[in-house]
């Protein structure tokens, strides 16, 4: 391997990237564009959740009921139906979540003191949202039929029932159950994947869809050197890209920072190292530049949004998918800025995600280097 | 000028057929994606794996424990001896939950005190945290139930219950509350998106790099037609998509189609206007196919999250709630989840046809107005 040959590569890739302005703008304006918009879109917490009511009793105590629900921040009573008609309306054209039907025994179930069900239909096509305004619902009712208890207690004189046990639970490193809290580590990571991918996959594809290949080709340079010479300069437009969405997601989000800035450099680098290293070899693979962009898209933008952990669990999916999870960079790159971000973990601790990482690093370079022959058919 | 076009659309047709990695580009990766989209994505929350710490060791305390292992939300995996080992298997996420029962725990039942059971969930997922710490407390309230109805039986004989108001929920439209079938459909949306946006900018965009552009211009065909001609197989391919991921998923996944598949069709084929107007107006905006994709990366990601495909648009800042009025993928899972799962037809959808529409037509318009500009 010679520097100077190296030297001569990463200074020509350099130019081509200069005298694209635009591409450059692109490169640099694209995280902080996508690293606002993510960062203020991208929610799970679940507020004011529209309620249809309908009130088929219509007694002060069915009242009583329907105002802890409309009292609650969870919900927000946007209808009150007079009709079953007008509730499953409602549910169709999405107007509400979720229909709370008060029946029309309500009063005189309570008086006569038996269990009375409330009935609360829930649009169940997005069912995590259903799941959680089930949950919340629950505890409203709940609410009330200690209410009801209490009262009644009063009424007849007897001593307060004490609940028998309670869970007493306690939230670590991410107390207040902000999605955003975990959500925004995980989006530098799609960002960092999406913007390395995109820089490093057409670099060989264009000079074959350009011909300017077959003069690459004749020229000395090893391929070890070619591969190097073309992932340098993107190594360093990366790491600013990267300072740039870490420093928004610290700064102006606000997510918790509790880990040392050095463990995130060294771990953010050779998450690049690894990004860049599939995107060349996308490239050494496929010569159009349409087939290496496609598929660029595919084995980054789905990993990372799915399979990554950045928004649904690992531990929840079956096993055979959970092992793909492993052949998923963004996998340990999240892992990590999830630790170091919530958790404030040292390298140690993070020991096993970097070493899964160096590995794909490793052998991302050898098949990279193998990949690309020097040959013209 | 219909063979005009004809013949640039025969011509993309012949070049797709030659080239058999563009075909199996095309069919491979979607069905993959729909696969592993159909298990992967949940946020259903069964078997969390949790440390337990009993330091009672009594009969209550066990039956308390058995109760988390047996509702199938919880897996013990861990059975501590410290507060130590408790707080190290949370730090290294070998547990996502812990319950901790302290000693006297039964004790303080017996004498019809209230006894705590501590629990400690770890918070870094917070969506699982909140589904698992709702699970926390019913297990929990359950036991206290029973237990004090058992006290009571034995205390003072059968008693009437005291009054209690209970919540009978009955999910709608999908009775088993099953990601799949929530994500599963929505992929058709996401998918078409990323593809024909990224085919369609390339097309262009490869012909004016490579400078076959100039030659097509130098011919009788007109700008009109030499874009109809270029989107047309888009638009069909765009069209069989949807078809191969939803055939897929009512067939492998038996994700229930409610609806009417002409409703389906025609909102796809609004939903490709828009699509085809995006792919197109990046075409114009870039003179490489590096610009092409990058541009790509920087529209599709914004559109694909913001649409409320994963994320609700419900949780999102006022702001950004305004702003996806503006995402026709937003309008587009209306569709695909109303034809799907709620099987209501265009008495209740017409809003997002309008809108799909309306955002096509301007797409389009203004794609075209600057195509042909851009050959000046």
């Amino acid at each position: 391997m010679k520097l100077q040959r190296l030297k001569a590569i990463a200074k020509k890739e350099l130019i081509q990237v200069w005298r694209d302005p635009r591409s450059l703008m692109i490169v640099l304006l694209m995280p902080l564009m996508q690293m606002a918009l993510l960062g203020y879109g991208v929610s799970l917490d679940i507020q004011h959740v529209p309620v249809c009511t309908y009130d088929r009793n219509g007694s002060p105590q069915s009242q009583d009921l329907l105002k802890l629900f409309e009292a609650s921040p969870y919900f927000k009573i946007v209808r009150d139906a007079s009709s079953y008609h007008e509730v499953s309306q409602a549910l169709d054209r999405g107007d509400c979540k979720i229909a709370i039907v008060v029946p029309p025994d309500f009063s005189q179930h309570l008086d006569t003191a038996q269990a009375t069900p409330v009935q609360a239909l829930l649009d169940a096509t997005d069912d995590n949202t259903a799941s959680i305004a089930m949950g919340y619902a629950q505890a409203v009712i709940q609410t009330f039929s200690a209410h009801v208890q209490l009262l009644r207690q009063q009424a007849t004189g007897q001593p307060p029932l004490k609940v028998a046990t309670q869970a007493q639970s306690r939230v670590w490193f991410n107390e207040d159950l902000e999605s955003r809290n975990f959500v925004i580590p995980g989006i530098v990571a799609m960002v960092l994947a999406l913007v390395g991918a995109q820089l490093t996959s057409l670099t060989l594809s264009r000079e074959w869809e350009r011909g300017t290949m077959e003069v690459l080709i004749s020229t000395p340079v090893t391929r070890f050197e070619l591969m190097l010479g073309k992932i340098a300069p993107y190594f360093l437009i990366g790491m600013l890209d990267a300072a740039l969405c870490l420093s928004i997601a610290v700064f102006w989000f606000q997510a918790p920072f509790n880990g040392a800035v050095t463990t995130l450099i060294l771990t953010t680098a050779l998450f690049l190292l690894v990004v860049l290293g599939l995107g060349y070899l996308i490239s050494a693979g496929i010569r159009s530049q349409v087939g290496a962009s496609q598929v660029a898209l595919l084995v980054t933008m789905l990993p990372t949004t799915l399979l990554s952990g950045f928004t649904f669990p690992i531990d929840q999916m079956p096993a055979p998918i959970r092992a793909i999870t492993f052949l998923v960079h963004s996998r340990y790159y999240v892992t990590i800025l999830k630790s170091i971000f919530l958790k404030g973990s040292s390298l140690l601790q993070l020991g096993l995600p970097i070493l899964m990482l160096v590995i794909y690093a490793a052998i991302i370079g050898i098949l990279a280097t193998r990949a690309f022959r020097k040959t013209l058919d | 000028m219909f063979g005009r076009i004809y013949n640039i659309v025969l011509k993309e047709f012949i070049e797709m057929r030659r080239d058999v990695w563009a075909r199996f580009r095309l069919i491979v990766p979607p069905l993959i994606q729909v696969i592993v989209f159909g298990y992967a994505a949940t946020f259903e929350v069964f078997n969390v794996s949790t440390a337990v710490l009993d330091l009672d060791q009594t009969q209550e305390s066990r039956e308390l424990i058995s109760r988390f292992s047996y509702s199938g939300r919880f897996k013990i995996t861990l059975n501590a001896r410290s507060q130590a080992e408790i707080k190290n298997a949370i730090e290294r996420s070998d547990a996502v939950v812990a319950i901790v029962i302290h000693d006297g725990y039964s004790a303080l039942l017996r004498k019809g005190e209230t006894a705590q059971a501590q629990v400690i969930v770890d918070g870094t997922n917070s969506n699982t945290a909140l589904i698992a710490l709702g699970y926390v407390n019913e297990i929990v309230m359950n036991f206290a139930q029973d237990y004090a109805r058992d006290m009571a039986r034995r205390l003072h004989g059968a008693q009437p219950p005291p009054p209690s108001v209970t919540l009978e929920p009955r999910p709608w439209y999908n009775a088993g509350l099953n990601s799949r079938w929530f994500f599963v459909p929505g992929v058709i949306a996401t998918l078409t998106l990323t593809l024909i946006v990224n085919l369609t900018s390339f097309a262009i965009v490869r012909e004016r790099e490579v400078g076959t552009l100039e030659q097509i211009m130098v011919t009788p065909i007109r700008s009109m037609e030499f874009i109809l001609g270029k989107t047309i197989p888009f638009f069909c391919i765009g069209l069989a998509l949807m078809m191969l991921i939803a055939g897929t998923g009512t067939l492998w996944f038996g994700i229930p189609f409610v609806g009417n598949p002409l409703v389906l069709l025609l909102g796809t084929s609004l939903y490709l206007m828009s699509v085809l107007g995006i792919g197109l107006l990046i075409s114009t905006l870039c003179s490489t196919q590096q610009q092409a994709f990058a541009t790509n990366f920087f529209v599709i990601n914004p559109l694909f999250t913001l649409s409320g495909f994963s994320f609700p648009i419900a949780s999102m800042p006022m702001l950004m709630q305004y702003l996806t009025y503006l995402n026709p993928v937003r309008y587009y899972l209306v569709i695909i989840r109303g034809t799907f799962l709620k099987g209501v037809g265009l008495d209740v959808l017409w809003p997002q046809f309008v809108a799909l529409a309306l955002l096509g037509t301007a797409l389009l318009t203004i794609s075209i107005l600057r195509f042909r500009k851009s050959l000046d």
